[in-house]
């Protein structure tokens, strides 16, 4: 499974885990989505450490997270993100978007 | 320049061929022996390409995507990536960072952006109907000998 989802005290963290693209997006994207809008919580956190490797897809998916906790005032934080992940974050300003760590 | 090394790939334009495509053609390029972050950004404007051709070219046919890669004695590497699918009506506009024509609003629109700032060059021939070919050059810094 390339995502496991952890929802405590208002706070869900989703661990990405493998290659992030195109094709895996996809079930990502849906896992997070729906604990997201079963819970409803506060923050979102998606940790990046597991992950392995991310195109542009993967900024899709944060990019769509990002909308998602704000149509239901919460906040997002990305997390544990390589500098290969970095890289391709900061090409798309998503480092000023979301709290990457 | 003559090319010292060649290879060619050919599958179907499935997504799940998306991580085996940009894993076959980076594994083609160890024998540069190229660094970590060369190998990661190779993969990444593969990726795209690839993602491209099944997404865009081919939207919800199945056709075949046609990868060539090369590898020049001066250490460049030449990275072809065809499709037969339906072609862009404008590149220029194609190629505008953050321009998609996905709706759904998944799709970041950067897929060119991250090509043309991993590689040193990309190049985009397309006809309306025929099909596209992406063609990426990137100059390794590696450590000379290509064994």
């Amino acid at each position: 499974m390339p995502i496991t989802t952890i929802y405590e005290n208002g706070t869900v963290t989703a661990f990405l885990s493998g290659d992030i693209d195109h094709h895996t997006a996809a079930v990502m994207r849906e896992t997070i989505d729906q604990t997201v809008e079963s819970s409803l919580p506060q923050k979102l956190i998606i940790d990046f450490k597991d992950v392995t490797f991310m195109d542009s897809s993967g900024i899709g998916l944060v990019m769509g997270r990002y909308k998602l906790m704000r149509s239901i005032n919460g906040e997002i934080e990305v997390r544990n993100v390589s500098s290969h992940i970095k890289k391709v974050m900061k090409l798309a300003g998503l480092d000023l978007l979301a709290v990457v760590k | 320049m003559k090319a010292i090394n060649e290879m060619t790939l050919s599958f179907i334009s499935r997504s799940a061929n998306e991580g085996f495509a940009r894993a076959a053609v980076a594994s083609f390029f160890v024998q540069l022996d190229p660094t970590v972050e060369e190998m990661s950004d190779i993969k990444t404007a593969i990726s795209e390409a690839v993602t491209n051709a099944i997404v865009h070219g081919y939207q919800d046919s199945l056709g075949k995507v046609q990868i060539c890669a090369r590898i020049y004695p001066d250490n460049r590497i030449y990275i072809r990536i065809k499709d037969q699918g339906c072609g862009i009506p404008d590149i220029e506009k194609a190629m505008e960072p953050l321009f998609t024509t996905c709706t759904t609003g998944e799709r970041a629109g950067l897929g060119f952006a991250v090509m043309q700032s991993f590689m040193d060059k990309v190049k985009v021939r397309s006809t309306v109907g025929k099909g596209t070919t992406v063609i990426l050059t990137k100059k390794l810094s590696s450590k000379q000998q290509n064994a």
